[in-house]
């Protein structure tokens, strides 16, 4: 899968509260959550997103709340992918789980900023920024992620393994 | 090759010899928890994925604890999609207001949890049952929902730090001064992906309740868990507790080996800690508090699944106790459980602390996350018992939170502005 959108760029530890503020959490609606996406750490986030953007950041992107209302009102809100230089750990269990793509690429967040054009080849396992005319290799995910996204999220492997259990 | 006790409990779940850091297992799970924000969703997923049945209704809990009683007309519905599920599924450990109190204070003092157990829960501080010796962590819904279905988990063997706090406090240091201090060292991702074992004199000597403190703050390092190894305070713990957990105890009692791995040793003289205060916006921005005294203060929080047990409203008392609570500050008290509630009306806790001019909330997490029962106005200022103060965490993105133990969030209350037990006391401090 090839993504290429407008960055949007923040510094480190971004945390659940700021990417969906706690007073919206009395839904699950993901349209609901949207819009309210990244609220409080970047009030205009929601009016000038455009589907198919990419959020980048620094370290630890996700700290703090299991809330998996994160994921899900990131994705819904139109980014199609997250590259950051590391993520925290629920979140990066929540980004997998609800589908949402994340990257890990250190090398490549100090120069990117807001505006600028990125494009993430999933498959190839890089990041382009296009407006400044760099390259970088992201990071592999681990086997056993990899194994999990290729048989098609964890709900689709407990499926199987649940049938292995009772056979 | 020696295991860490973290090592030893995942690799008994998991059914397989040894297990050790990086390895990726399947544990089998003893306790699979969500709240009334986190298990919607999941019962959502649960559902979308065409599950019908939970693996086993006794080990699932479902606690209503944040946005109860239901604060607007949206959670409302939420809290009920949760008690239909209970009901259909026959999940006895459903806990409705009245019965029900912040799930990281009620599940362990019910007997939910024994050392060795696995839980995760759908909620970043599940972290606190290392307090007893347990391995538990956060997950999302997606992963809350599939262990309902499949009663075990996919998990990546954390390497441990060991941290080792020699020395005795000083007086008035509590565990969640040692945590602040420790994150402040670390930082907010010093720990991502590990666990933390907490050793050393100060945390032998270091009450369960503060232990449980201390656990329940190690995701705010980053941390996939925090543990503290089984003793005779554990053993205490459990005799007081319902039938549950002791049951259990026989062949899940795990310590680490002397040659154990570490990812890291990190030594902290326990008696050079000071009363410690984390700043906004991040918890490892710590501070001493006595190098605070000029910050104002609008607000107190004390309580939530950080520091909302008996013991830390009994520390609170003692400072409030024939004093009032300063004209400008607002202080809010919120017990863990209704047993804490109970406990605290029969000793003169509460009576000391409503005398004090404090609010004693119900068990809810309410402000603590920005929730209800006192979020915060633009401009204004809160010290916290609680564990987060990230930018909006308890309301107005204008607001402002500081982190603290029960006694410096207790004089702060006294005093309008951030102060040490020992400046509203007039005693001195010294070791503990």
């Amino acid at each position: 899968m090839i993504f290429e959108g407008t960055v949007h760029k923040y510094g480190r530890d971004v945390d659940t509260d700021v990417i969906i503020p706690a007073r919206y959490l009395n839904t699950h609606d993901h349209a609901e959550l949207a819009k309210h996406a990244m609220e409080d750490i970047d009030a205009d986030f929601v009016n000038r997103v455009q589907q198919g953007d990419i959020i980048v950041a620094a370290e630890n992107f996700g700290c703090g709340s299991s809330r998996e209302h994160a994921p899900v009102a990131i994705k819904a809100s139109g980014i199609s992918v997250v590259v950051a230089a590391s993520f925290a750990r629920i979140f990066y269990r929540n980004a997998i789980n609800t589908g949402l793509p994340i990257v890990v690429c250190p090398a490549a967040i100090a120069e990117a900023a807001t505006g600028d054009t990125m494009k993430v080849d999933l498959a190839a396992g890089t990041v382009e920024n296009v407006t400044k005319g760099t390259n970088y290799a992201a990071e592999a995910f681990p086997p056993f992620m990899q194994e999990l996204i290729d048989r098609g999220g964890l709900m689709e492997y407990v499926k199987a393994q649940l049938a292995v259990d009772q056979s | 090759m020696g295991s860490t006790i973290t090592e030893k409990i995942l690799a008994r779940a998991a059914g397989v010899a040894e297990a050790h850091a990086g390895d990726i297992i399947e544990a089998r799970l003893d306790l699979v928890l969500a709240n009334d924000v986190t298990a919607p969703l999941g019962i959502q997923e649960f559902e979308k994925a065409g599950f019908t049945k939970v693996f086993d209704p006794a080990k699932i809990a479902l606690v209503p604890d944040h946005f109860t009683p239901n604060k607007d007309i949206k959670a409302a519905g939420q809290a009920k999609i949760m008690r239909e599920f209970a009901r259909r599924h026959g999940i006895v450990n459903y806990f409705e207001v009245g019965r029900v109190g912040i799930e990281h204070v009620l599940l362990p003092d019910l007997g939910m949890v024994a050392p060795g157990d696995v839980v995760i829960g759908a909620d970043s501080h599940t972290c606190t049952y290392g307090a007893v010796a347990a391995f538990s962590t956060g997950v999302g819904s997606t992963d809350f929902a599939a262990a309902m279905a499949w009663g075990k988990v996919w998990l990546r063997v954390p390497e441990s730090i060991r941290f080792v706090y020699s020395g005795r406090t000083q007086r008035w240091v509590t565990g969640k001064d040692l945590m602040l201090h420790t994150i402040g060292l670390i930082g907010v991702d010093g720990a991502l992906y590990q666990a933390m074992e907490l050793t050393g004199e100060a945390i032998e000597n270091l009450p369960i309740d503060e232990r449980f403190t201390m656990c329940n703050m190690a995701i705010e390092a980053g941390g996939k868990s925090g543990i503290v190894g089984f003793d005779e305070k554990t053993t205490r713990y459990l005799q007081s507790r319902p039938e549950g957990s002791r049951a259990r105890v026989a062949g899940q009692v795990f310590a680490s080996d002397p040659e154990a791995e570490y990812a890291q040793v990190i030594e902290i003289d326990a008696a050079a800690v000071p009363l410690t205060v984390s700043k906004p916006h991040l918890p490892s921005y710590s501070a001493a508090a006595a190098d605070l005294g000029d910050t104002t203060i609008d607000q107190v929080v004390i309580g939530s699944c950080t520091n909302g047990r008996l013991e830390d409203l009994r520390q609170a008392a003692s400072i409030l106790r024939g004093r009032k609570v300063h004209p400008d500050v607002r202080c809010i008290i919120l017990p863990g459980t209704q047993q804490v509630c109970l406990d605290a009306a029969s000793d003169g806790t509460m009576q000391a602390l409503i005398e004090a001019g404090c609010a004693f909330s119900t068990p809810t997490c309410g402000p603590c996350l920005g929730g209800h029962m006192g979020v915060l106005a633009e401009g204004e200022r809160a010290v916290a018992t609680t564990n987060r103060n990230f930018v909006g965490r308890m309301g107005h993105t204008g607001g402002e939170v500081y982190l603290a133990g029960p006694y410096v969030a207790a004089a702060t209350a006294v005093s309008g502005h951030i102060a040490t037990p020992e400046e509203v006391l007039g005693a001195k401090g010294g070791p503990r």
